[in-house]
């Protein structure tokens, strides 16, 4: 049987902005398969923002997948390793993967695994529907995605 | 040579914060502004819309603050659905409302205070970046730190608590309130395992307060000279004039202290208050049609509210209030700096407000809903963490909003910080050619203390940094700078 969660899949983003909501539709997905496929090892949490206090939520696990809308040039999706940062940001209003992990580093002494999966979008405005193009990588991501889960629902954690 | 600096502080996909100093030959500040670049329209974003759904809409408005727009496009429901302006609730549906807000407060207070203020006081404004952070924080003083943390997860238990998940947040609808609060939540916000708990959020408020003292007792010049010009306050306070950042009547003081609006019922707002076009900027300015676009502006705010306010009814905060009151002789406080030690007093406030709200028994059971005859017109106004926040909207005979205006804070804050970006350009920036890192700094201090929401509902990755570039007369760039 597995264990308590340690995997936590976090999206986040406004699903009142277009495809600025792909970090939080697909957290919603996988969340509805991770029920039906009752894999316990994985916790999923979504928010419009990361912020401070996820540090707390990232510290007690060994494996963390943010997922977020991208920008930047990228065909559909891709996943890369986050690695601790000090970076500043001007507002109170966020705070990056990166910085969070540092965060955590130095608050509690804890390095958790962290991935971000980037999902290109298109389009920002003030609506609740997506892009096609956004909706067909949120359908390659979540294929992904739940295979990477598969692949490490029982994922150990050497560093921390 | 004259010149153009342009400080440009993007952080978010589309919208971001752009200062521009125009010096002239002699490096004198002849003119500063703080351009709004982004269009973000979201007034339409209601528009045709069942007017029931608008408190679940509005919080796409702001990732930072949901519950704000939530509770304010709440209020102004209220009024449509014929249940008053505030006083019509049920005693369970104001409470509950209150109790969601100011755990909203106290979160939103939190982070600035302990993520972006904390920083800036520990280690200077002219302070490495990559030391000015809450990290920095947390090699310097791990306590204040793990504090911040654990007092912001605090203020989004009793938010999760009251209003639910975190997106889809439902916790308010037009005439009061969903659900009541459980007792297993009240037993663990009231006497969950240490530190999380009421008390210990009450302890540690005050913690940072004097935090704050001991800080300002060294550096007074800093805290009290850093960015001080004179302002009008404007905020709601309660019919008998105590602080209340839930509801009210709308009070505006000049910058000696005399009242230029007379505790109006909000309703009525656009009678009093008007917003001015400017061609280079977004965001519009608000201001008091009686005296004028020139003379009319305001702050909003912790700082506003401290000065709008007679007293606070909670024993501790109230404490501190005389305190903040005695440094200004009763006068009006236009210290910006001052902004830190009113949301710190705002903070130790709503943590005695959750106490006081968990333990009535109101939240646990009583009617949740008023209806009445329905209206076609409603407006909410709230005290959001940055200030007044303004929702307006008007209906059809179908349902759908037809109307949405709504001005939220920092909007309010638009004119004011404009003159602390002019202030503190004036002081750090007259007469010098190049962009040091602590000039940079200075103009974003000068701007936070406000905690302007320029566009937070929207950060997909692919952000800039922030950037200043510096132009001479003829417009070619001569100094460019980045910080990350």
């Amino acid at each position: 049987m597995d264990k308590v969660p340690e995997i936590l899949i976090y999206g986040y983003g406004n699903p009142g902005r277009q495809d600025d909501g792909l970090g939080i539709f697909l957290s919603e997905k996988i969340d509805n398969w991770i029920k039906e496929e009752n894999i316990l090892s994985v916790k999923v949490d979504y928010n419009y923002q990361l912020n401070i206090e996820d540090a707390l939520e990232i510290a007690d696990k060994n494996l963390v997948i943010f997922i977020d809308a991208s920008k930047e040039e990228i065909n559909d999706y891709y996943l890369t390793k986050v690695k601790p940062s000090d970076r500043l940001e001007f507002t109170t209003h966020t705070v990056s993967p990166s910085y969070l992990l540092n965060l955590c580093k130095v608050i509690y002494n804890k390095t958790p695994d962290i991935y971000l999966l980037h999902i290109k979008g298109y389009k920002w405005e003030f609506l609740e529907e997506m892009t096609e193009d956004a909706k067909n990588n949120l359908s390659k991501a979540y294929d992904f995605l739940k295979e990477f889960i598969v692949n490490n629902k029982n994922y150990i954690n050497n560093t921390s | 040579m004259g010149q153009k600096i342009t400080i440009d502080p993007v952080t978010r996909v589309e919208g971001h914060g752009k200062v521009t100093i125009y010096m002239d030959n002699d490096g004198n500040i002849e003119q500063t502004r703080l351009h709004i670049v982004e269009f973000r329209g979201f007034e339409r974003f209601t528009q045709g819309r069942p007017y029931w759904e608008a408190p679940v809409l509005v919080q796409r408005l702001c990732g930072i603050c949901p519950v704000s727009h939530h509770l304010a496009a709440a209020k102004a429901m209220d009024v449509i659905v014929g249940a008053g302006t505030g006083e019509g609730l049920t005693p369970t549906g104001e409470k509950m409302r209150r109790l969601m807000h100011y755990g909203q407060i106290f979160q939103s207070h939190t982070l600035h205070f302990f993520h972006l203020a904390s920083p800036d006081l520990l280690f200077g404004v002219d302070a490495d970046p990559l030391k000015r952070n809450i990290i920095g924080v947390t090699i310097e003083n791990k306590e204040l730190a793990v504090q911040g943390v654990l007092m912001r997860k605090y203020g989004q238990e009793v938010i999760k608590a009251t209003a639910g998940k975190k997106i889809h947040g439902t916790g308010a609808i037009p005439g009061g309130i969903n659900k009541h609060l459980s007792t297993e939540d009240k037993e663990y916000l009231l006497n969950g395992l240490e530190p999380m708990n009421i008390n210990k959020m009450i302890e540690w408020s005050q913690a940072a307060l004097d935090f704050f003292h001991e800080y300002h007792s060294k550096n007074k010049d800093l805290i009290d000279n850093f960015s001080v010009f004179p302002s009008s306050s404007l905020s709601l306070v309660r019919k008998d004039g105590a602080l209340d950042l839930y509801h009210g009547v709308l009070r505006a003081v000049n910058a000696e202290g005399k009242t230029i609006l007379h505790d109006i019922d909000y309703q009525e707002y656009y009678k009093y208050i008007d917003e001015e076009v400017r061609s280079w900027s977004y965001m519009k300015f608000p201001y008091l049609k009686e005296l004028g676009k020139n003379a009319g502006w305001y702050m909003v705010g912790p700082l506003a509210r401290m000065n709008t306010a007679e007293f606070i009814d909670t024993p501790v905060a109230q404490k501190e209030f005389l305190r903040f009151k005695a440094y200004t002789k009763g006068k009006p406080n236009n210290m910006s700096m001052h902004m830190h030690w009113a949301r710190l007093i705002e903070i130790l406030h709503s943590a005695e407000m959750i106490k006081q709200l968990l333990n009535d028994p109101d939240i646990l059971k009583g009617e949740l809903l008023t209806k009445g005859q329905k209206q076609l017109e409603g407006v909410g106004l709230i005290e959001a963490p940055r200030g007044t926040l303004f929702h307006h909207y008007k209906i059809n005979e179908n349902d759908q909003i037809v109307m949405a205006n709504l001005i939220v804070s920092t909007t309010n804050n638009n004119q004011p910080m404009n003159e602390a970006v002019n202030f503190v350009a004036n002081k750090v920036m007259k007469g010098k050619l190049k962009i040091t890192e602590g000039m940079m700094n200075a103009v974003e201090v000068a701007i936070r203390a406000y905690d302007p929401c320029l566009s937070c509902a929207t950060h997909a990755l692919g952000q800039m940094p922030l950037e200043i570039s510096l132009y001479n007369v003829n417009n070619e760039l001569i100094d460019l700078k980045r910080s990350y």
